[in-house]
């Protein structure tokens, strides 16, 4: 009983010790500056390894969520007669949770991942200890771009999912099922509003980059230097960061909406 | 040895990796200007002293003095700034950056840390990769090299911001003879002509008998001998004459610590 009691106690100062190391390193690193900081080019490169290239995934991903919830969204509608309301449906379900939720999981599978992954094997090769030794913050040189790249990256890549999700639903609605095109876009026009589903649907794609990309820079860094702690680290991104989404878009739901 | 002669003071250093020290009071100094091969049995700690003396590790108890800064009084910044004006390291493995070709990773450095224009960068790295005879391999990537040209490329780099001070881990491992014997004279004549103070840690005894002006021998993380490389060949200490001699018969231990040979075998399996 007390040495499980002990291993309890043991895993949870673990965890409160990560999540103190963690914050160190966000704290560290988020500010642009100091000796060897990483420039303005290094911002664009990391912006297009971690952004430009999840473009296909996103779109793609996008693309077909849409028609899904086109299909489905008449399935319902229909039997009300409400079928032209298909337009608000995916419009309002995209830009409110899909779209920065489905975006945040796909980042974190295919960005955070190999975040994690190369920081790691930078730190396995000595890269990291290297740099220290030439007197260059590893963590200004090869965290704050990263970091950066992944807050900038999200709300686009979350933009852009809703856009072609909209389009995948259009596609559904106006070609294959016959929903007039003026009641599948007026509609959505009428329903749609700015600050309440656009810049919320926003505002929590910022919250979910800024987690996810922080989780995979500081399971990179504090990865074990060996092939098998690589590994165990980006499972962890992906297994961390994608929960941390899910739980982080019930709270951020739940005040936006005013239910807390 | 007082500390105008001293580049680098140790006074009672403690170091701990989980419950085992690997240095218990150690205490040690390197002279200036001069090159130190420190040589020892595998596992002694020879890496994790070069690492402790450039501050990537922190001791659990002692001073480590570089140039006259106390390494635990020097704040993250400091301690950035005296790395980058003063020291320079060659890694084991050579841990170049694998994003950037051969020419941009000896230029990191003086990118990084001056405004030169660019033709005195492409003056200086040249001069650097024609120094360690690689000057044909500029527009190579690391993973095009291999292990032994790596290396050759970490030292160009290492040297490329003309340190004070240079830590040679294993430098001699994996070349051909011919480079083995350049980078022997290169080693020596950067230590003279810009009056480098060398720490070299390695195994080969007789390369570093031939260009260092002091041995360090450690073992069992104490300072077992320290002078120079003559005089300890013709030590009295058996230990150190077993060692730099190579003889399998001696005092010095071979075996990492275990329990009884005998026992462990009768013991079967648990």
């Amino acid at each position: 009983m007390l040495t499980q009691l002990q291993v309890l106690g043991q895993k949870g100062v673990r965890i409160i010790e990560s999540i103190g190391r963690a914050t160190v390193l966000l704290l560290n690193s988020i500010l642009w500056g100091g000796p060897g900081s990483a420039g303005f080019k290094d911002l664009v490169k990391q912006i297009y390894s971690v952004g430009v290239q999840s473009l296909v995934i996103i779109i793609v991903a996008g693309f077909f969520v849409g028609m899904v919830l086109g299909l489905q969204g008449y399935s319902i509608l229909v039997d009300f007669g409400s079928e032209t309301a298909l337009g608000i449906m995916v419009s309002l379900t995209l830009l409110r949770e899909l779209g920065p939720v489905v975006t945040a999981l796909l980042f974190a599978g295919r960005a955070g991942s190999s975040l994690t992954a190369e920081i790691g094997l930078m730190k396995a090769t000595e890269q990291l200890a290297a740099m220290e030794m030439m007197g260059v913050d590893p963590l200004k040189r090869v965290i704050t771009p990263r970091l950066w790249a992944g807050i900038i990256s999200m709300p686009i890549l979350a933009i852009l999912f809703s856009l072609v999700g909209i389009w995948g639903g259009a596609f559904v609605a106006i070609d294959l099922v016959g929903i007039d095109e003026g009641a599948y876009w007026g509609n959505m026009q009428g329903a749609v509003e700015f600050y309440n589903d656009v810049v919320k649907g926003i505002i929590k794609s910022i919250v979910f980059g800024v987690v996810v990309t922080w989780i995979a820079v500081y399971q990179g860094y504090s990865a074990i230097p060996t092939s098998e702690g690589i590994g165990k680290a980006t499972t962890q991104t992906v297994v961390i960061s994608s929960l941390a989404v899910l739980g982080l878009d019930f709270v951020l739901t739940a005040m936006m909406l005013g239910g807390l | 040895m007082s500390d105008r002669q001293s580049y680098i003071t140790i006074e009672n250093l403690s170091f701990y990796r989980g419950e085992r020290a690997v240095f218990k009071d150690l205490s040690v100094s390197f002279p200036r200007g001069k090159v130190t091969a420190i040589v020892g049995p595998s596992g002694t700690g020879k890496t994790t002293l070069l690492k402790l003396i450039g501050g990537q590790l922190t001791p659990e108890s002692g001073t480590i003095i570089v140039d006259g800064n106390d390494l635990q009084q020097l704040s993250r910044t400091a301690m950035l700034e005296l790395r980058r004006e003063s020291m320079g390291m060659l890694f084991q493995s050579g841990a170049l950056f694998t994003d950037l070709n051969v020419f941009e990773n000896v230029a990191f450095p003086v990118r990084t840390h001056t405004d030169l224009p660019e033709s005195l960068i492409r003056h200086l790295v040249l001069m650097k990769l024609e120094a360690v005879g690689l000057r044909g391999t500029r527009d190579l990537m690391p993973a095009e090299l291999s292990g032994g040209m790596a290396r050759r490329i970490a030292l160009a780099r290492s040297i490329v911001m003309d340190p004070d001070l240079v830590m040679y881990d294993e430098p001699f491992t994996g070349l051909d003879p011919v480079s083995l014997g350049m980078i022997v004279k290169l080693i020596k004549s950067l230590n003279e002509a810009l009056g480098l103070t060398s720490l070299l840690v390695t195994h080969d005894i007789e390369e570093s008998c031939s260009i260092a002006d002091y041995l360090c021998v450690l073992s069992g993380g104490k300072v077992l001998a320290f002078g120079e490389p003559q005089e300890l060949l013709n030590s009295e200490n058996a230990e150190v004459r077993q060692f730099l001699r190579g003889e399998p018969d001696g005092p010095m231990p071979f075996h990492y610590p275990a329990a009884d040979y005998r026992q462990d075998l009768l013991q079967g399996v648990d």
